[in-house]
């Protein structure tokens, strides 16, 4: 319990720190963002438009705690403004309609690639210089040593130009009313597929190699000798003795991982414009939406933040080491 | 600023010659020598780009859109500008980033992990949360809100990129350090009344060498593709030539729809060679260093090394 408590207390410190920190960016940064963006809008900003952005990036005279105050306040009771390029839509509503194309997008590809990755890991680990493990390293960090969005774009300009196997933008075809009907989800399941994969590809190594090096360890140790003394399967010792003991740093990575998922997805969410955040934060940042940018990379924060949290109480069910003291 | 600070704290660790066993161990390593091999020759490239294209390479030389010819080895981009001529160019931009963004944030890592391992207690604490804090926040994201608010540049590329990736090393390197904070010969150091400097840097850091060189590596590699990741949103400065902005470039002109592979190709290739072989000198110290690793006859092994 109190290591829950500690591990909160610390993700409250991480979140209160990215708040400060979206606080304080524009105040103290050279450059005044808002004169970017009357230049770039030219008087064609609302009133409305305006104050909300006055407010938002702290162009007032009050004293800096004052707003400081102000601005925890309106975060914390999810006002978070409202966004300049999609004027008057609350920022709120513009992300809960984008959250859910990443989470589908990352969460899927995470989950196929830590599967994926941890199999091939152990199996390399458990016959050491047989085929999986002597071929596939090398060639998964050479995959992985491309930039993701080169490899995405090379894939959609493979796949989906030449051969045409795959859409090659948004997340369902254009006018397809989203309903729960077999035809919509299939079709938002063809979208999916090919910009899941290529994160899918260029991850797999990570949670390989991690796997294959910790299994190593964990099959040089006394209790594996013993259980193959026993006279055991090969293939139990493999997965319930040696693997389950090597899961710990994956499961802690996973929870990194959900960084990704959020965060990393970016760039292929942008190669593949599909209407995520990362695709949505790029736009705010081209249409410099100050208030919609703040927004999502708190939501994005929070959003891997809880993660991890979530990460942290499944990690005291699994490992009785972090229960006892 | 960054080269001034660098030099310090690395020095002690490269003048302090080594293991023997190590550099031997990393020169007769396949691995290690094909890494180092093809490092070699992009440093070379890069170095002698004035040479071999003089001249600005963005400057239009040429028709637009070529296929590759006899001419125009890799083609032409869409404006017309030959794509050899900013591939190797590009490659001043991107490894200098890379190297300045990977000795800042290895560097930044030692400080906060020897720092964090010798006083400990308060310290300790105060500096892992802040290492924690910013392991936790996501990376690209974080890049792209500071990247936004940030004057456009090269010089704020470099800083983004360190802010967002020194929190990693700063976390092995502290871990590594704290190992050895607690062996014999440092408490001996301690008793005898060194310095605290001189023990965290003379004592503990020579001790760690391999950890910081992976770390470093690591770190150069994290800093290549950042800074191409990065450029290629639209975030770098667009003005300079380099393998993201080259890429940016690329996607903006629409290379790709048009069927001008050429154009896209050699920039991706060239970021995936050079973390390959980055990756791969690194995976080669972790092998010399780390004897669970490396492959040693012990009687368990050879039967199954006899059998490959």
């Amino acid at each position: 319990m109190r290591f829950i408590l500690r591990r909160l207390g610390f993700y409250l410190i991480a979140f209160w720190a990215s708040i400060t920190l979206n606080f304080l960016l524009p105040r103290f940064m050279p450059g005044d963002p808002v004169s970017r963006m009357f230049a770039r809008t030219q008087g064609k900003m609302q009133p409305e438009q305006i104050e909300a952005l006055r407010k938002m990036l702290g162009v007032d005279t009050r004293p800096l705690w004052e707003q400081y105050v102000d601005y925890m306040h309106n975060i914390l009771t999810g006002q978070m403004g409202v966004s300049i390029s999609r004027f008057p839509t609350p920022v709120t509503e513009v992300i809960a309609s984008q959250i859910g194309w990443t989470l589908l997008l990352g969460g899927t590809a995470l989950v196929f690639a830590a599967i994926i990755g941890n199999l091939l890991g152990i199996l390399a680990a458990w016959r050491r210089g047989g085929a999986i493990d002597s071929a596939l390293p090398p060639l998964l960090i050479f995959i992985g040593s491309f930039p993701y969005f080169w490899l995405a774009m090379g894939a959609l300009y493979l796949f989906g130009v030449v051969l045409g196997w795959f859409p090659i933008r948004h997340a369902f075809t254009d006018g397809l009313e989203p309903a729960f009907t077999w035809e919509f989800i299939g079709d938002v399941g063809a979208h999916l597929l090919l910009p899941a994969l290529t994160i899918v590809l260029v991850s797999i190594g990570g949670w390989m190699l991690g796997m294959r090096n910790t299994m190593i360890a964990t099959n040089s140790e006394d209790y594996i000798t013993m259980a193959q003394a026993k006279g055991l399967r090969p293939g139990r010792i493999m997965l319930r003795y040696a693997a389950r003991n090597a899961m710990l740093p994956s499961v802690t990575s996973f929870g990194m991982s959900l960084g990704f998922v959020v965060g990393g997805a970016m760039l292929t969410e942008v190669v593949f414009a599909y209407p995520g955040v990362g695709y949505q934060l790029l736009n705010a940042v081209q249409g410099l939406d100050y208030p919609l940018m703040q927004g999502l990379f708190l939501t994005i924060t929070a959003a891997v933040l809880l993660a991890n949290f979530l990460v942290d109480i499944l990690y005291v069910r699994l490992d009785p080491r972090v229960r006892s003291n | 600023m960054t080269t001034a600070i660098l030099k310090q704290p690395i020095e002690p660790t490269a003048a302090r010659k080594p293991n023997r066993s190590f550099v031997h161990g990393l020169i007769t390593n396949k691995k290690a020598l094909v890494g180092m091999i093809v490092m070699l020759v992009f440093i070379a490239l890069a170095l002698l780009a004035p040479v071999l294209f003089p001249g600005e390479p963005s400057r239009i030389t040429a028709m637009a859109s070529l296929e590759p010819s006899p001419e125009h080895w890799l083609g032409t981009t869409a404006k017309g500008q030959d794509v050899l001529a900013l591939t190797v160019h590009g490659s001043r931009s991107s490894l200098f980033v890379g190297l300045t963004v990977g000795f800042a944030s290895t560097f930044i890592g030692i400080l906060v992990g020897l720092a964090s391992a010798y006083f400990g207690k308060f310290i300790d604490e105060a500096l892992s949360l802040v290492t924690n804090v910013f392991l936790l926040l996501p990376g690209l994201p974080l890049l792209v809100i500071l990247a936004a608010f940030l004057p456009p540049g090269l010089g704020t590329v470099i800083l983004v990129l360190v802010v967002t990736g020194w929190a990693g090393s700063a976390r092995v390197l502290r871990s590594q350090a704290l190992s050895i904070r607690s062996k014999d010969f440092v408490a001996a150091a301690v008793v005898s009344g060194e310095r605290a400097g001189r023990i965290m840097f003379r004592e503990i850091l020579p001790n760690m060498a391999s950890n910081v060189m992976s770390t470093l590596l690591a770190c150069v590699i994290y800093g290549i593709g950042a800074q191409a990741g990065l450029e290629f949103l639209g975030l770098g400065d667009v003005s300079t030539v380099s393998w993201g902005n080259n890429l940016f470039w690329a996607g903006n002109e629409g290379a790709l729809l048009t069927g001008s592979w050429w154009v896209f190709v050699p920039s991706g290739v060239c970021i995936a060679l050079v973390a390959f072989a980055l990756a791969l000198i690194n995976y080669a110290v972790d092998e010399v260093t780390n004897p669970r690793l490396r492959k040693i006859k012990t009687p368990k092994n050879t039967e199954r090394s006899a059998a490959k």
